[in-house]
């Protein structure tokens, strides 16, 4: 039996979102038979990119099932990813309703497939954080990772385009374990707002872990963009392992 | 950090996509993460027709300091036509 990385398959496959809407979406899968953990991969806000789907196969690549569904599939199902995101951005971004809602739809896809083990994680990166958190909190899932996620906590600008607010008084119904990473030199979230997060947590008794990095800013994981810090981001993929196989592999 | 804060004008004018030469009607200027430019944050407008769909736009992503250079390029050239840019 080849290594995962060296057998995998992935594809653009369609599921159902929020209010029956047809959204495609990235799956990348392991060879194999499983059982395998699942992992819903949330995009950030420059949309449905290479970036995200090439994480979406590394996923697959150490085992997990995964999909990416396009956020911005609404946009029309055959627009370029980029239009797709700057038409989504001009309309204020995704509603967090629509979201839970589209959410939901992948995570059922996932439950679905032959080969799951009924687990099921959600990682995001950038707005992407904040709609993991708002998953964990929304919707019945077992791990859930946080990548530098703006507007968790903290205060949304005034005249902020995106139709966002912070969700941090829902901590207490976080349904699963939380991994935080963070680079202290972040602007959104800032080291105030991931202090606020922690201490909310752990007023509410909730399982949680976070990682915080030195001369790491927003973005750290982007390896195409100066961003990127080898030492965070390696360090970091490795606590992301280490909590999906926890909660999605074991037990 | 991601700005997000965009900020809109309406223009007059054409430009030319993958389709072909198309009028736009808005310009999206916004400072945030590029789609395809190697930087952490670029100077981005989009030149688009919003009834024609999310597909009839014409993107730019600029380095901070090459927008700038381009505002002042825009400027002097308006400068440089006297009246009939007015």
């Amino acid at each position: 039996m080849p290594a995962p990385e060296e057998a995998l398959s992935a594809a653009n496959v369609m599921i159902s979102g929020h209010g029956g809407a047809q959204l495609n979406a990235y799956e990348a899968l392991p060879a194999g038979d499983g059982p395998f953990g699942g992992v819903l991969v949330i995009h950030h806000l420059p949309g449905w990119d290479s970036g995200t789907k090439e994480i979406t196969r590394r996923f697959a690549a150490h085992g997990y099932n995964a999909i990416c569904p396009n956020l911005y599939a609404r946009q029309g199902l055959d627009v370029d990813p980029d239009d797709a995101a700057a038409a989504a951005r001009e309309a204020g971004g995704v509603p967090d309703e629509q979201f839970v809602g589209d959410a939901k739809g992948a995570i059922e896809a996932l439950r679905a497939l032959p080969t799951s083990n009924g687990k099921v994680g959600v990682i995001g990166y950038c707005s992407g954080g904040r709609h993991a958190f708002l998953t964990a909190v929304s919707l019945p899932v077992d791990a859930a990772v946080d990548c530098y996620g703006a507007f968790v906590t903290g205060t949304v600008p005034e005249g902020f385009p995106l139709k966002v607010k912070p969700i941090i008084d829902r901590t207490p119904r976080l349904n699963c374990p939380l991994l935080g990473l963070f680079g202290n030199e972040d602007h959104f979230p800032n080291r105030e707002q991931v202090d606020e997060l922690e201490a909310a947590l752990k007023e509410a008794g909730k399982t949680y872990e976070f990682h915080r990095y030195d001369d790491a800013g927003h973005a750290f994981f982007s390896v195409d963009r100066t961003a990127y810090r080898p030492e965070a981001a390696v360090d970091g993929w490795q606590r992301i392992f280490d909590w999906f196989g926890r909660y999605l592999v074991e037990g | 950090m991601c700005s997000y804060l965009t900020v809109p004008t309406e223009i007059a004018g054409s430009a030319k996509g993958p389709q072909g030469w198309m009028s736009v009607t808005s310009a999206s200027v916004y400072f945030d993460h590029p789609f395809h430019a190697p930087f952490d944050h670029t100077l981005n407008i989009d030149f688009a027709d919003p009834d024609r769909g999310p597909g009839a736009r014409v993107a730019v992503e600029l380095s901070a300091e090459s927008a700038r250079r381009l505002v002042a390029s825009i400027n002097d050239a308006l400068a440089a036509a006297g009246a009939a840019a007015r």
